[in-house]
Protein backbone atom coordinates (compact mmCIF):
# COMPACT_ATOMS: atom_id res chain seq x y z
CA UNK A 1 0.00 0.00 0.00
CA UNK A 2 1.27 3.46 -0.90
CA UNK A 3 1.82 6.09 1.73
CA UNK A 4 -0.36 9.13 0.80
CA UNK A 5 1.64 11.64 -1.17
CA UNK A 6 1.07 14.46 1.31
CA UNK A 7 2.64 12.38 4.08
CA UNK A 8 5.94 11.90 2.28
CA UNK A 9 7.73 14.82 3.88
CA UNK A 10 11.15 13.66 2.67
CA UNK A 11 10.06 15.17 -0.66
CA UNK A 12 10.65 18.59 0.81
CA UNK A 13 14.35 17.70 1.04
CA UNK A 14 16.98 18.57 -1.58
CA UNK A 15 20.66 17.76 -1.62
CA UNK A 16 22.19 21.11 -2.46
CA UNK A 17 25.80 20.54 -1.49
CA UNK A 18 28.26 17.66 -1.53
CA UNK A 19 31.87 17.61 -0.42
CA UNK A 20 34.78 15.42 0.50
CA UNK A 21 38.02 15.98 2.32
CA UNK A 22 41.26 14.58 1.06
CA UNK A 23 40.82 10.81 0.89
CA UNK A 24 43.58 8.26 1.27
CA UNK A 25 44.52 4.85 2.54
CA UNK A 26 46.55 6.38 5.41
CA UNK A 27 46.84 10.16 5.52
CA UNK A 28 48.11 10.57 9.10
CA UNK A 29 46.21 13.85 9.33
CA UNK A 30 44.19 15.09 12.25
CA UNK A 31 40.70 13.54 11.94
CA UNK A 32 38.92 16.68 13.14
CA UNK A 33 40.74 18.70 10.49
CA UNK A 34 39.71 16.19 7.81
CA UNK A 35 36.12 16.37 9.02
CA UNK A 36 36.00 20.15 8.91
CA UNK A 37 37.60 20.08 5.45
CA UNK A 38 34.84 17.77 4.14
CA UNK A 39 32.08 19.79 5.82
CA UNK A 40 33.37 23.12 4.51
CA UNK A 41 33.60 21.65 1.01
CA UNK A 42 29.93 20.62 1.10
CA UNK A 43 28.79 24.00 2.45
CA UNK A 44 30.78 25.88 -0.21
CA UNK A 45 29.43 23.55 -2.90
CA UNK A 46 25.91 24.62 -1.91
CA UNK A 47 26.95 28.25 -2.22
CA UNK A 48 26.43 28.74 1.51
CA UNK A 49 28.56 29.65 4.51
CA UNK A 50 28.65 27.97 7.93
CA UNK A 51 26.37 30.82 9.15
CA UNK A 52 23.61 29.44 6.90
CA UNK A 53 23.74 25.96 8.45
CA UNK A 54 21.02 25.46 11.06
CA UNK A 55 20.94 21.67 11.31
CA UNK A 56 23.54 18.94 11.90
CA UNK A 57 23.38 15.18 11.52
CA UNK A 58 26.05 12.51 11.62
CA UNK A 59 26.69 8.80 11.91
CA UNK A 60 27.71 7.25 14.29
CA UNK A 61 28.32 10.08 16.74
CA UNK A 62 29.91 9.37 20.07
CA UNK A 63 30.85 5.72 19.84
CA UNK A 64 33.92 3.61 20.36
CA UNK A 65 33.57 1.44 17.29
CA UNK A 66 37.24 0.60 17.05
CA UNK A 67 40.31 2.65 16.07
CA UNK A 68 39.39 5.44 13.67
CA UNK A 69 35.77 4.36 13.26
CA UNK A 70 34.57 7.84 14.14
CA UNK A 71 36.55 10.91 13.08
CA UNK A 72 34.41 13.50 14.89
CA UNK A 73 31.22 13.76 16.91
CA UNK A 74 28.33 16.11 16.16
CA UNK A 75 29.17 18.30 19.15
CA UNK A 76 32.83 18.53 18.13
CA UNK A 77 31.84 19.87 14.71
CA UNK A 78 29.25 22.13 16.25
CA UNK A 79 31.98 23.58 18.45
CA UNK A 80 34.76 23.64 15.87
CA UNK A 81 32.66 25.37 13.21
CA UNK A 82 30.71 27.62 15.59
CA UNK A 83 27.37 26.51 14.15
CA UNK A 84 24.02 27.83 15.35
CA UNK A 85 21.65 24.88 15.25
CA UNK A 86 17.90 24.55 15.34
CA UNK A 87 18.11 20.77 15.07
CA UNK A 88 20.87 18.20 15.53
CA UNK A 89 21.15 14.45 15.84
CA UNK A 90 23.64 11.62 15.78
CA UNK A 91 23.65 7.94 16.59
CA UNK A 92 24.41 4.48 15.41
CA UNK A 93 20.99 2.91 16.07
CA UNK A 94 19.36 4.07 12.87
CA UNK A 95 18.56 2.88 9.36
CA UNK A 96 22.15 2.29 8.31
CA UNK A 97 24.85 4.90 7.81
CA UNK A 98 22.57 6.91 5.51
CA UNK A 99 19.92 6.89 8.25
CA UNK A 100 21.62 10.07 9.41
CA UNK A 101 20.87 11.72 6.03
CA UNK A 102 17.31 10.38 6.07
CA UNK A 103 16.77 12.00 9.47
CA UNK A 104 18.06 15.27 8.03
CA UNK A 105 15.49 14.97 5.20
CA UNK A 106 12.74 14.55 7.77
CA UNK A 107 14.02 17.49 9.79
CA UNK A 108 13.89 19.89 6.83
CA UNK A 109 10.56 18.37 5.77
CA UNK A 110 9.16 19.11 9.21
CA UNK A 111 10.51 22.65 9.17
CA UNK A 112 12.92 22.12 12.06
CA UNK A 113 15.81 23.34 9.95
CA UNK A 114 16.49 24.83 6.51
CA UNK A 115 20.02 23.63 5.75
CA UNK A 116 21.27 20.51 7.53
CA UNK A 117 24.95 19.61 7.36
CA UNK A 118 25.40 15.81 7.32
CA UNK A 119 28.81 14.16 7.62
CA UNK A 120 30.53 10.81 8.02
CA UNK A 121 34.19 10.89 9.00
CA UNK A 122 36.52 7.89 9.09
CA UNK A 123 40.25 7.58 9.73
CA UNK A 124 40.53 3.83 10.15
CA UNK A 125 43.46 3.63 7.75
CA UNK A 126 45.76 5.75 9.90
CA UNK A 127 44.36 4.64 13.25
CA UNK A 128 44.87 0.95 12.54
CA UNK A 129 48.47 1.64 11.57
CA UNK A 130 49.24 3.95 14.47
CA UNK A 131 47.69 1.86 17.22
CA UNK A 132 47.87 -1.56 15.67
CA UNK A 133 44.77 -3.70 15.67
CA UNK A 134 44.20 -4.60 19.29
CA UNK A 135 42.63 -7.94 20.13
CA UNK A 136 38.93 -7.48 20.93
CA UNK A 137 38.44 -7.12 24.67
CA UNK A 138 42.19 -6.86 25.22
CA UNK A 139 44.75 -9.64 25.44
CA UNK A 140 43.95 -13.02 27.04
CA UNK A 141 43.95 -12.66 30.81
CA UNK A 142 42.40 -9.19 30.82
CA UNK A 143 39.20 -10.60 32.29
CA UNK A 144 36.97 -8.98 29.65
CA UNK A 145 33.59 -10.62 29.27
CA UNK A 146 31.13 -10.13 26.43
CA UNK A 147 27.60 -8.92 27.11
CA UNK A 148 24.60 -7.81 25.08
CA UNK A 149 24.40 -9.05 21.52
CA UNK A 150 28.16 -9.68 21.31
CA UNK A 151 27.96 -12.51 23.86
CA UNK A 152 26.30 -14.64 21.17
CA UNK A 153 29.19 -14.34 18.74
CA UNK A 154 32.47 -13.40 20.48
CA UNK A 155 32.80 -16.64 22.51
CA UNK A 156 32.60 -18.56 19.24
CA UNK A 157 35.51 -16.66 17.70
CA UNK A 158 33.12 -14.76 15.42
CA UNK A 159 33.95 -11.11 16.16
CA UNK A 160 33.77 -9.73 12.63
CA UNK A 161 30.98 -8.67 10.30
CA UNK A 162 32.96 -10.60 7.66
CA UNK A 163 31.90 -13.81 9.41
CA UNK A 164 28.35 -12.74 10.17
CA UNK A 165 27.70 -11.72 6.56
CA UNK A 166 29.56 -14.73 5.15
CA UNK A 167 26.98 -16.87 6.95
CA UNK A 168 24.20 -15.18 4.96
CA UNK A 169 26.14 -15.40 1.71
CA UNK A 170 26.77 -19.11 2.26
CA UNK A 171 23.05 -19.74 2.78
CA UNK A 172 22.30 -17.77 -0.41
CA UNK A 173 24.85 -19.88 -2.30
CA UNK A 174 23.20 -23.03 -0.93
CA UNK A 175 19.60 -22.11 -1.72
CA UNK A 176 20.08 -20.37 -5.06
CA UNK A 177 23.26 -21.79 -6.52
CA UNK A 178 25.10 -18.46 -6.29
CA UNK A 179 28.84 -18.77 -7.03
CA UNK A 180 32.12 -17.04 -6.17
CA UNK A 181 32.52 -16.21 -9.86
CA UNK A 182 29.21 -14.36 -9.79
CA UNK A 183 29.99 -12.57 -6.55
CA UNK A 184 33.33 -11.55 -8.08
CA UNK A 185 31.51 -9.14 -10.39
CA UNK A 186 30.83 -6.76 -7.51
CA UNK A 187 34.57 -6.47 -6.90
CA UNK A 188 35.62 -6.49 -10.57
CA UNK A 189 33.02 -3.90 -11.57
CA UNK A 190 34.09 -1.66 -8.69
CA UNK A 191 37.74 -1.91 -9.69
CA UNK A 192 36.99 -1.09 -13.35
CA UNK A 193 35.09 2.03 -12.29
CA UNK A 194 37.72 3.01 -9.72
CA UNK A 195 40.27 3.24 -12.52
CA UNK A 196 38.25 6.27 -13.72
CA UNK A 197 38.01 7.82 -10.25
CA UNK A 198 41.12 9.82 -9.30
CA UNK A 199 40.11 9.71 -5.61
CA UNK A 200 39.80 5.91 -5.42
CA UNK A 201 42.21 3.95 -3.22
CA UNK A 202 42.79 0.95 -5.49
CA UNK A 203 42.87 1.67 -9.23
CA UNK A 204 45.05 -1.08 -10.69
CA UNK A 205 43.20 -3.59 -12.90
CA UNK A 206 41.86 -6.73 -11.21
CA UNK A 207 41.12 -9.93 -13.12
CA UNK A 208 38.89 -12.85 -12.25
CA UNK A 209 42.09 -14.84 -11.69
CA UNK A 210 43.31 -12.24 -9.19
CA UNK A 211 39.97 -12.37 -7.41
CA UNK A 212 39.85 -16.14 -7.15
CA UNK A 213 43.51 -16.46 -6.12
CA UNK A 214 43.54 -13.97 -3.26
CA UNK A 215 43.69 -15.32 0.30
CA UNK A 216 40.45 -16.48 1.85
CA UNK A 217 39.00 -14.57 4.84
CA UNK A 218 35.72 -16.33 5.66
CA UNK A 219 34.30 -18.43 2.86
CA UNK A 220 32.87 -17.33 0.47
CA UNK A 221 34.68 -14.04 1.15
CA UNK A 222 38.25 -13.60 0.02
CA UNK A 223 40.18 -10.42 0.72
CA UNK A 224 38.71 -8.69 -2.36
CA UNK A 225 35.17 -9.19 -1.03
CA UNK A 226 36.02 -6.98 1.96
CA UNK A 227 36.26 -3.18 1.72
CA UNK A 228 39.42 -1.21 2.40
CA UNK A 229 39.78 1.01 5.50
CA UNK A 230 40.75 4.57 4.67
CA UNK A 231 40.78 8.16 5.91
CA UNK A 232 38.33 10.79 4.72
CA UNK A 233 35.13 12.69 5.29
CA UNK A 234 32.09 12.92 3.08
CA UNK A 235 29.49 15.62 3.76
CA UNK A 236 26.18 16.88 2.37
CA UNK A 237 23.95 19.86 2.76
CA UNK A 238 20.30 18.82 2.87
CA UNK A 239 18.05 21.82 2.28
CA UNK A 240 14.34 22.51 2.55
CA UNK A 241 12.94 22.87 -0.99
CA UNK A 242 11.87 26.51 -0.68
CA UNK A 243 15.42 27.37 0.42
CA UNK A 244 16.98 25.46 -2.47
CA UNK A 245 16.44 28.05 -5.21
CA UNK A 246 19.22 29.56 -7.30
CA UNK A 247 21.84 27.14 -6.04
CA UNK A 248 25.19 26.89 -7.87
CA UNK A 249 24.56 23.27 -8.92
CA UNK A 250 21.49 21.49 -10.23
CA UNK A 251 19.40 20.54 -7.20
CA UNK A 252 18.99 16.83 -6.50
CA UNK A 253 15.72 16.18 -4.74
CA UNK A 254 14.79 13.32 -2.50
CA UNK A 255 11.96 11.25 -3.95
CA UNK A 256 11.60 8.62 -1.21
CA UNK A 257 13.40 6.99 1.71
CA UNK A 258 13.25 3.51 3.24
CA UNK A 259 13.95 2.75 6.90
CA UNK A 260 11.94 -0.35 7.82
CA UNK A 261 13.15 -3.11 10.13
CA UNK A 262 10.66 -5.98 10.37
CA UNK A 263 12.90 -9.00 10.94
CA UNK A 264 14.67 -9.73 14.23
CA UNK A 265 17.56 -7.50 15.30
CA UNK A 266 19.63 -10.53 16.31
CA UNK A 267 21.31 -11.27 12.99
CA UNK A 268 21.32 -15.04 13.51
CA UNK A 269 17.60 -15.05 14.38
CA UNK A 270 16.51 -13.26 11.17
CA UNK A 271 13.60 -15.16 9.64
CA UNK A 272 15.29 -15.63 6.25
CA UNK A 273 19.05 -16.24 6.28
CA UNK A 274 19.42 -15.30 2.61
CA UNK A 275 18.35 -11.70 3.15
CA UNK A 276 18.55 -8.93 5.71
CA UNK A 277 16.74 -5.79 6.82
CA UNK A 278 17.49 -4.37 3.37
CA UNK A 279 14.46 -6.44 2.32
CA UNK A 280 12.30 -4.33 4.65
CA UNK A 281 13.95 -0.96 3.99
CA UNK A 282 13.75 -1.37 0.20
CA UNK A 283 10.07 -2.37 0.26
CA UNK A 284 9.44 0.64 2.47
CA UNK A 285 11.11 2.93 -0.06
CA UNK A 286 8.90 1.69 -2.90
CA UNK A 287 5.79 2.27 -0.77
CA UNK A 288 6.62 5.98 -0.79
CA UNK A 289 6.94 6.66 -4.53
CA UNK A 290 5.22 5.96 -7.83
CA UNK A 291 8.59 5.27 -9.45
CA UNK A 292 9.60 1.65 -10.00
CA UNK A 293 12.95 -0.16 -10.07
CA UNK A 294 12.93 0.08 -13.88
CA UNK A 295 13.01 3.88 -13.56
CA UNK A 296 16.39 3.85 -11.82
CA UNK A 297 19.27 4.99 -14.02
CA UNK A 298 22.17 4.54 -11.58
CA UNK A 299 22.55 2.36 -8.47
CA UNK A 300 25.08 3.17 -5.74
CA UNK A 301 24.87 0.30 -3.26
CA UNK A 302 26.86 -0.53 -0.15
CA UNK A 303 29.66 -3.05 -0.60
CA UNK A 304 31.33 -3.22 2.78
CA UNK A 305 31.24 -6.89 1.81
CA UNK A 306 30.45 -7.88 -1.76
CA UNK A 307 27.41 -9.98 -0.83
CA UNK A 308 25.65 -6.96 0.66
CA UNK A 309 25.41 -5.38 -2.80
CA UNK A 310 23.97 -8.55 -4.31
CA UNK A 311 21.50 -8.73 -1.46
CA UNK A 312 20.42 -5.10 -1.91
CA UNK A 313 19.97 -5.63 -5.68
CA UNK A 314 17.42 -8.32 -4.88
CA UNK A 315 15.83 -6.34 -2.05
CA UNK A 316 15.39 -3.27 -4.26
CA UNK A 317 13.66 -5.39 -6.90
CA UNK A 318 16.23 -5.08 -9.69
CA UNK A 319 15.95 -8.86 -10.00
CA UNK A 320 13.86 -11.54 -8.29
CA UNK A 321 14.98 -12.86 -4.90
CA UNK A 322 17.59 -15.55 -5.48
CA UNK A 323 18.53 -14.26 -8.94
CA UNK A 324 21.16 -11.79 -7.79
CA UNK A 325 24.06 -14.00 -8.80
CA UNK A 326 22.74 -14.54 -12.31
CA UNK A 327 21.80 -10.83 -12.57
CA UNK A 328 25.40 -9.71 -12.12
CA UNK A 329 27.03 -12.66 -13.88
CA UNK A 330 29.54 -11.56 -16.50
CA UNK A 331 29.32 -7.98 -15.23
CA UNK A 332 27.91 -6.38 -18.41
CA UNK A 333 24.55 -5.49 -16.89
CA UNK A 334 26.10 -3.49 -14.01
CA UNK A 335 28.93 -1.89 -16.01
CA UNK A 336 29.07 1.86 -16.73
CA UNK A 337 27.43 1.23 -20.11
CA UNK A 338 25.12 -1.50 -18.84
CA UNK A 339 21.41 -1.38 -18.12
CA UNK A 340 22.02 -0.65 -14.41
CA UNK A 341 25.37 1.07 -13.83
CA UNK A 342 26.45 0.12 -10.31
CA UNK A 343 28.95 1.66 -7.89
CA UNK A 344 30.28 3.94 -10.56
CA UNK A 345 33.01 5.39 -8.30
CA UNK A 346 34.39 1.97 -7.37
CA UNK A 347 32.41 1.30 -4.22
CA UNK A 348 34.05 0.81 -0.86
CA UNK A 349 35.90 -2.24 -2.18
CA UNK A 350 38.07 -0.04 -4.40
CA UNK A 351 37.32 3.60 -3.53
CA UNK A 352 37.60 3.12 0.23
CA UNK A 353 35.41 2.54 3.23
CA UNK A 354 33.79 5.98 3.46
CA UNK A 355 30.99 4.10 5.15
CA UNK A 356 27.79 4.61 3.24
CA UNK A 357 28.17 8.30 2.46
CA UNK A 358 30.36 7.66 -0.60
CA UNK A 359 27.41 6.08 -2.39
CA UNK A 360 25.09 9.06 -2.00
CA UNK A 361 27.95 11.41 -2.94
CA UNK A 362 28.43 9.50 -6.18
CA UNK A 363 24.68 9.37 -6.87
CA UNK A 364 24.51 13.18 -6.67
CA UNK A 365 27.59 13.59 -8.89
CA UNK A 366 26.03 11.31 -11.51
CA UNK A 367 22.68 13.13 -11.47
CA UNK A 368 24.46 16.47 -11.80
CA UNK A 369 26.42 15.14 -14.75
CA UNK A 370 29.66 15.95 -12.94
CA UNK A 371 31.18 12.45 -12.68
CA UNK A 372 33.92 13.11 -15.21
CA UNK A 373 35.45 10.11 -16.96
CA UNK A 374 33.02 7.78 -15.21
CA UNK A 375 29.88 9.77 -16.03
CA UNK A 376 27.01 7.50 -17.03
CA UNK A 377 25.76 8.45 -20.50
CA UNK A 378 22.21 9.45 -21.31
CA UNK A 379 21.70 12.17 -18.67
CA UNK A 380 20.62 10.00 -15.73
CA UNK A 381 17.61 11.34 -13.84
CA UNK A 382 17.01 8.81 -11.04
CA UNK A 383 19.50 7.18 -8.70
CA UNK A 384 19.25 4.94 -5.69
CA UNK A 385 21.72 5.09 -2.80
CA UNK A 386 21.55 2.29 -0.25
CA UNK A 387 23.71 1.41 2.71
CA UNK A 388 24.03 -1.03 5.56
CA UNK A 389 23.58 -4.68 6.34
CA UNK A 390 22.14 -6.93 9.00
CA UNK A 391 19.57 -5.04 11.06
CA UNK A 392 20.83 -1.60 10.09
CA UNK A 393 19.77 -0.72 6.52
CA UNK A 394 18.48 2.41 4.84
CA UNK A 395 18.05 3.76 1.31
CA UNK A 396 17.17 6.89 -0.62
CA UNK A 397 15.79 7.44 -4.09
CA UNK A 398 17.06 10.73 -5.48
CA UNK A 399 16.11 12.55 -8.69
CA UNK A 400 17.14 15.50 -10.80
CA UNK B 1 36.71 -32.41 24.08
CA UNK B 2 39.11 -34.82 25.68
CA UNK B 3 42.51 -34.85 24.06
CA UNK B 4 42.08 -31.37 22.57
CA UNK B 5 43.63 -28.24 23.97
CA UNK B 6 40.85 -25.89 25.00
CA UNK B 7 41.48 -22.65 23.05
CA UNK B 8 41.31 -19.15 24.46
CA UNK B 9 37.78 -17.79 24.32
CA UNK B 10 36.21 -14.47 25.25
CA UNK B 11 33.64 -15.60 27.78
CA UNK B 12 30.13 -14.20 28.24
CA UNK B 13 29.22 -12.22 31.31
CA UNK B 14 26.85 -14.25 33.48
CA UNK B 15 23.58 -12.48 34.16
CA UNK B 16 20.27 -13.52 35.70
CA UNK B 17 18.63 -14.12 32.33
CA UNK B 18 21.58 -15.85 30.65
CA UNK B 19 23.11 -17.97 33.41
CA UNK B 20 20.95 -21.02 32.69
CA UNK B 21 22.10 -20.99 29.08
CA UNK B 22 25.80 -20.56 29.79
CA UNK B 23 26.00 -22.96 32.73
CA UNK B 24 23.60 -25.71 31.61
CA UNK B 25 26.60 -27.66 30.41
CA UNK B 26 27.57 -28.34 34.03
CA UNK B 27 24.69 -30.84 33.95
CA UNK B 28 25.21 -31.74 30.32
CA UNK B 29 22.08 -29.83 29.34
CA UNK B 30 21.47 -27.24 26.64
CA UNK B 31 18.91 -24.89 28.17
CA UNK B 32 16.87 -22.07 26.71
CA UNK B 33 14.47 -19.64 28.27
CA UNK B 34 10.85 -20.44 27.65
CA UNK B 35 7.55 -18.74 28.30
CA UNK B 36 5.62 -20.71 30.92
CA UNK B 37 2.31 -19.43 29.56
CA UNK B 38 2.46 -19.81 25.76
CA UNK B 39 5.50 -22.15 25.68
CA UNK B 40 7.45 -20.07 23.17
CA UNK B 41 11.22 -20.60 23.28
CA UNK B 42 12.90 -17.26 23.91
CA UNK B 43 16.39 -16.74 22.62
CA UNK B 44 18.22 -14.48 23.17
CA UNK B 45 16.57 -14.29 26.60
CA UNK B 46 14.05 -11.54 27.33
CA UNK B 47 12.28 -10.90 30.65
CA UNK B 48 8.75 -10.72 29.23
CA UNK B 49 7.34 -12.94 26.49
CA UNK B 50 7.02 -10.84 23.29
CA UNK B 51 4.18 -13.07 22.07
CA UNK B 52 1.79 -13.25 25.05
CA UNK B 53 3.24 -10.70 27.48
CA UNK B 54 3.69 -13.15 30.34
CA UNK B 55 6.53 -12.68 32.80
CA UNK B 56 8.14 -15.25 35.04
CA UNK B 57 10.25 -16.75 32.26
CA UNK B 58 12.03 -19.99 33.20
CA UNK B 59 14.55 -22.19 31.45
CA UNK B 60 14.13 -25.70 30.06
CA UNK B 61 16.49 -28.25 28.61
CA UNK B 62 16.28 -29.28 24.96
CA UNK B 63 17.61 -32.44 23.33
CA UNK B 64 20.83 -30.77 22.18
CA UNK B 65 20.24 -31.94 18.61
CA UNK B 66 20.25 -29.35 15.86
CA UNK B 67 20.64 -28.80 12.11
CA UNK B 68 23.28 -26.69 10.39
CA UNK B 69 21.40 -23.79 8.73
CA UNK B 70 24.54 -22.17 7.35
CA UNK B 71 28.26 -22.05 8.04
CA UNK B 72 31.49 -20.40 7.04
CA UNK B 73 35.03 -21.68 7.26
CA UNK B 74 37.05 -18.86 8.75
CA UNK B 75 40.69 -18.46 7.71
CA UNK B 76 41.41 -15.07 9.25
CA UNK B 77 43.05 -14.62 12.65
CA UNK B 78 40.81 -12.00 14.32
CA UNK B 79 41.85 -12.74 17.88
CA UNK B 80 43.42 -15.53 19.90
CA UNK B 81 41.12 -18.53 19.55
CA UNK B 82 40.69 -21.90 17.88
CA UNK B 83 43.26 -23.17 15.42
CA UNK B 84 42.73 -21.93 11.85
CA UNK B 85 40.72 -22.65 9.84
CA UNK B 86 37.65 -23.14 12.00
CA UNK B 87 33.95 -23.39 11.25
CA UNK B 88 31.42 -20.84 12.46
CA UNK B 89 27.87 -22.04 11.93
CA UNK B 90 24.31 -21.06 12.64
CA UNK B 91 22.35 -24.09 13.86
CA UNK B 92 18.61 -24.52 14.35
CA UNK B 93 17.53 -26.53 17.37
CA UNK B 94 15.40 -29.63 16.87
CA UNK B 95 12.59 -28.40 19.11
CA UNK B 96 11.99 -25.18 17.15
CA UNK B 97 13.98 -24.24 14.02
CA UNK B 98 13.22 -20.56 14.69
CA UNK B 99 15.62 -20.79 17.63
CA UNK B 100 19.16 -20.55 16.34
CA UNK B 101 22.66 -20.40 17.77
CA UNK B 102 25.85 -19.06 16.31
CA UNK B 103 28.43 -21.65 17.29
CA UNK B 104 31.42 -23.69 16.12
CA UNK B 105 31.27 -27.10 14.49
CA UNK B 106 33.91 -29.39 15.99
CA UNK B 107 34.73 -33.07 15.78
CA UNK B 108 35.16 -33.15 12.00
CA UNK B 109 37.22 -31.52 9.29
CA UNK B 110 35.91 -28.12 8.09
CA UNK B 111 35.50 -29.64 4.64
CA UNK B 112 33.07 -32.23 6.00
CA UNK B 113 30.52 -29.68 7.19
CA UNK B 114 27.45 -29.22 4.97
CA UNK B 115 24.25 -27.23 5.31
CA UNK B 116 21.47 -29.49 6.54
CA UNK B 117 23.70 -31.86 8.48
CA UNK B 118 22.52 -33.11 11.87
CA UNK B 119 24.64 -32.09 14.81
CA UNK B 120 24.56 -32.44 18.58
CA UNK B 121 25.79 -30.24 21.38
CA UNK B 122 29.17 -30.77 23.01
CA UNK B 123 30.17 -28.47 25.83
CA UNK B 124 33.53 -26.76 26.13
CA UNK B 125 34.15 -26.02 29.80
CA UNK B 126 35.97 -22.86 30.83
CA UNK B 127 36.81 -22.59 34.52
CA UNK B 128 37.18 -18.91 35.34
CA UNK B 129 37.07 -16.75 38.42
CA UNK B 130 34.29 -14.68 36.83
CA UNK B 131 32.13 -17.83 36.89
CA UNK B 132 32.51 -21.07 34.97
CA UNK B 133 31.05 -21.21 31.48
CA UNK B 134 30.16 -24.19 29.31
CA UNK B 135 30.14 -23.05 25.66
CA UNK B 136 27.70 -25.05 23.53
CA UNK B 137 29.61 -26.23 20.46
CA UNK B 138 28.22 -28.78 18.01
CA UNK B 139 29.62 -31.93 16.42
CA UNK B 140 28.22 -34.25 13.77
CA UNK B 141 25.47 -36.39 15.30
CA UNK B 142 27.04 -39.59 16.58
CA UNK B 143 30.65 -38.34 16.40
CA UNK B 144 32.82 -39.82 19.09
CA UNK B 145 34.97 -36.94 20.24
Amino acid sequence: MKVPEGDRIERRACITGIGQSEIGRRLFRDPLELTIEGCRAAIADAGLTPRDIDGLSTYPGMLDGGPGFNGANATEIHEAMRLELNWFDSGVETAGQLGSVIKACLAVGAGLANHVLCFRSVWEGSAQKLGGRQPIGGPPGSGFRASGSLQWTLPFAAPSAAIWIALFAARHFHEYGTTREQLAQIALNGRRNAALNPNAIYRDPMSMEDYLAVRMISWPFGLFDCDVPCDGTTAFVVSRDERAKDMPHPVVRVEAVGTALHGRSSWDQFDDLTTMANRDAAAHLWSRTELRPADVDVAEIYDGFSFLTLSWLEALGFCPVGEGGRFIEGGQRIALDGELPLNTHGGQLSAGRLHGYGFLHEAVLQLRGDAGARQVAGDPQVAVAAAGGGNTCGCLLVCR
Amino acid sequence: MSGDVVPFRILPRLEALTEAFWQGGRDGELRFNRCGACRLWLHPPVPICPECGAGGITSEAVSGRATVATFTTNHQMWMPGPELPYVVAIVEIEEDPRVRLTTNIVGCEPGDVVIGMSVEVVFEHHADEGGDVWLPLFRPLGATI
